[in-house]
């Protein structure tokens, strides 16, 4: 009971705090939008397909989204030292990473429905797998949000963890199959596209909104949840290390 | 010493070849104000945060209530509050809502948590700036209001860095005056301080740390009255100060000799000074002598005989960086 009161107050807090705050729920609103924009301003008028563009918009709204948001905020409380509070809190290290990381990944899944809303507008999504769409955003919200970890256990200052961030999101964006097919990218560098925890997230969501997708779903059940598990230790050892040292 | 809440055993702590905690071993009893008094980077902080679990140590043992780090270190760290050297509360967040986000972290439901926030801010003078914000909060209410919240889950043990440093005089006195209250109240306070004053006027029990290792450790009684065998002289002179401490350190080798903060000197020695010799040594050195008065003994002059070190060097030493 204790350790629910303590995950719930973290939680609150920092969804009070920092996530719905105005300039990241407009930002949560505009990303979308302006992907989506590009995509037609590119297509210079000819018919878009919206349904084959949801998939890589929703996989990253909920990349940048997460990533960046739990990266920076950890980083700004350990500047500021309040992240010691919650160091001392008799909570231990683990229940107290995922409360932190749980306001993220529900500001994640939160993000990811907004180009559904929109496109809900533009095209019809009836044949739509919800079962499978729901739970594959979850996955590939806590798998970006235990990335955004990992950026804020190895930096110290704000600007680095956004410039960390940068340095996974950008290539991640053209290697996981957001926008360009997995089977486009040089044989060269396929191999990086299967090491992303990503590229199984968007090939689920393909399947559930195209009914297609690259890869065996049983395969990117197996894979996503292994990397977020993977990324989640990796995150907690390494702030045992640098936080607790 | 009545039981012992806290013990220490061969604490040591490495930060790759800089040693910052050598050895330290001690014991605080229940009920006791044990203060840890040092220079800037003697090892304070790091002994504070090893204590509280924010640092693992390189070696020796730790026991806080009879609970065995690391094994029960969370455990521990729900009967212990924290006061850092830094007020560290959330800048955005009210001062009444970080007293009640604290408390949830200790798990206090809503029901006992807000009322205790509400009792903590009447007795720390705050109860009229409860609902602005922290950031807004002047430093000595900051201060205050980082005790208030060391206090939200009744600890039995609080651990308070530096909590005097940097804060108006009125503020400094009323948070010494507080936790005079909370020790009778039956709080054990482990306090670090630089400043000697507090110390002597604060503690049971003193432990001296210097360069990682604690050269002396006894009640503040024993220590004063350590003191209290020697007899100290204050001589104000006519400015010369380096050729009268020349003078006199020539012609009385046993006289230990030193300048207070004040621009005097300090003579100290184990049996009572005769002010005759002095004098005519001064005067036929040719340096005036204004003003000759007994300095009492304090803390401060078993801590410079001691340690070696100089208060005003500590004091020199405020600011720039931690121990």
């Amino acid at each position: 009971m204790k350790a629910a009161i303590a995950f719930w107050a973290i939680l609150a807090k920092d969804m009070r705090n920092y996530y719905l705050k105005p300039p990241n729920i407009s930002w949560g609103i505009i990303f979308p939008v302006s992907w989506t924009l590009m995509f037609f301003l590119r297509s210079r008028g000819a018919p878009m397909d919206i349904k084959d563009l949801l998939p890589g918009v929703m996989a990253m709204s909920v990349l940048f989204g997460t990533t960046s948001m739990l990266a920076v905020t950890i980083t700004f409380e350990k500047r500021h030292r309040s992240f010691e509070r919650l160091l001392l809190a008799p909570i231990g290290l683990n229940l107290l990473m995922l409360a932190k990381t749980s306001g993220a990944i529900t500001f994640g899944v939160i993000n990811s429905a907004v180009p559904i809303v929109l496109a809900s507008f533009l095209v019809d999504l009836s044949g739509t797998t919800w079962l499978t769409v729901l739970p594959a955003v979850l996955f590939i919200a806590m798998s970006s949000t235990f990335l955004g970890l990992f950026i804020a256990v190895s930096v110290s200052e704000v600007f680095e963890a956004q410039t960390f961030s940068n340095f996974f999101r950008f290539p991640m964006v053209f290697l996981c199959g957001l926008f360009l097919p997995l089977g486009d990218l040089p044989a060269v560098i396929r191999p990086l596209s299967y090491v992303l925890p990503l590229t199984y997230g968007n090939d689920l969501l393909r399947h559930a909104f195209l009914g297609a997708g690259v890869l065996n779903p049983a395969v990117s059940w197996v894979m996503l949840p292994l990397f977020t598990a993977l990324l989640f230790a990796m995150s907690i050892r390494n702030a045992k290390r640098s936080w607790i040292s | 010493m009545t039981s012992a809440v806290l013990d220490v055993r061969d604490l040591t702590k490495h930060y790759g070849d800089v040693v910052a905690v050598d050895g330290v071993s001690f014991r605080v009893g229940a009920g006791e104000i044990f203060g840890f008094l040092g220079p800037n980077g003697a090892g304070k902080t790091t002994t504070i945060n090893a204590l509280t679990g924010l640092v693992d140590p390189t070696g020796g043992e730790i026991s806080v209530l009879g609970l065995a780090y690391p094994g029960h270190i969370s455990e521990a760290q729900g009967h212990i509050g924290v006061v850092p050297d830094e007020s560290n509360l959330y800048g955005e967040m009210d001062g009444f809502g970080n007293l009640c986000f604290c408390a949830a972290l200790y798990g206090l439901p809503r029901r006992v948590r807000e009322p205790r926030a509400r009792e903590l801010l009447d007795r720390f003078d705050l109860a009229e700036v409860g609902r602005r914000p922290f950031a807004a909060y002047s430093r000595g209410m900051k201060r205050k209001l980082t005790i208030a919240a060391a206090l939200i889950h009744r600890p039995q043990i609080l651990f308070l860095d530096e909590p005097t440093t940097g804060i108006d005089v009125a503020s400094a006195r009323q948070i010494r005056r507080l936790l005079g209250d909370l020790n009778a109240d039956g709080v054990t306070i482990f306090l670090t301080t630089h400043y000697i004053e507090e110390a002597e006027r604060l503690c049971h029990r003193i432990a001296f740390i210097v360069a990682g290792r604690i050269v002396r450790i006894d009640t503040k009684e024993s220590l004063l009255a350590e003191a209290d065998g020697s007899s100290s002289l204050l001589l104000a002179l006519d400015g010369n100060l380096e050729e009268g401490a020349r003078l006199l350190g020539e012609s009385f080798p046993d006289i230990a000799i030193a300048r207070n903060p004040e621009g005097n000197l300090l003579l100290t020695a184990a049996d009572e000074l005769e002010l005759l010799p002095l004098l005519q040594r001064l005067h036929e050195g040719g340096v005036k002598v204004y003003e000759a008065r007994i300095a009492r003994p304090s803390l401060e002059d078993v801590f410079v005989r001691v340690t070696g070190i100089e208060a005003r060097e500590m004091k020199a030493a405020e600011g720039r960086g931690r121990g």
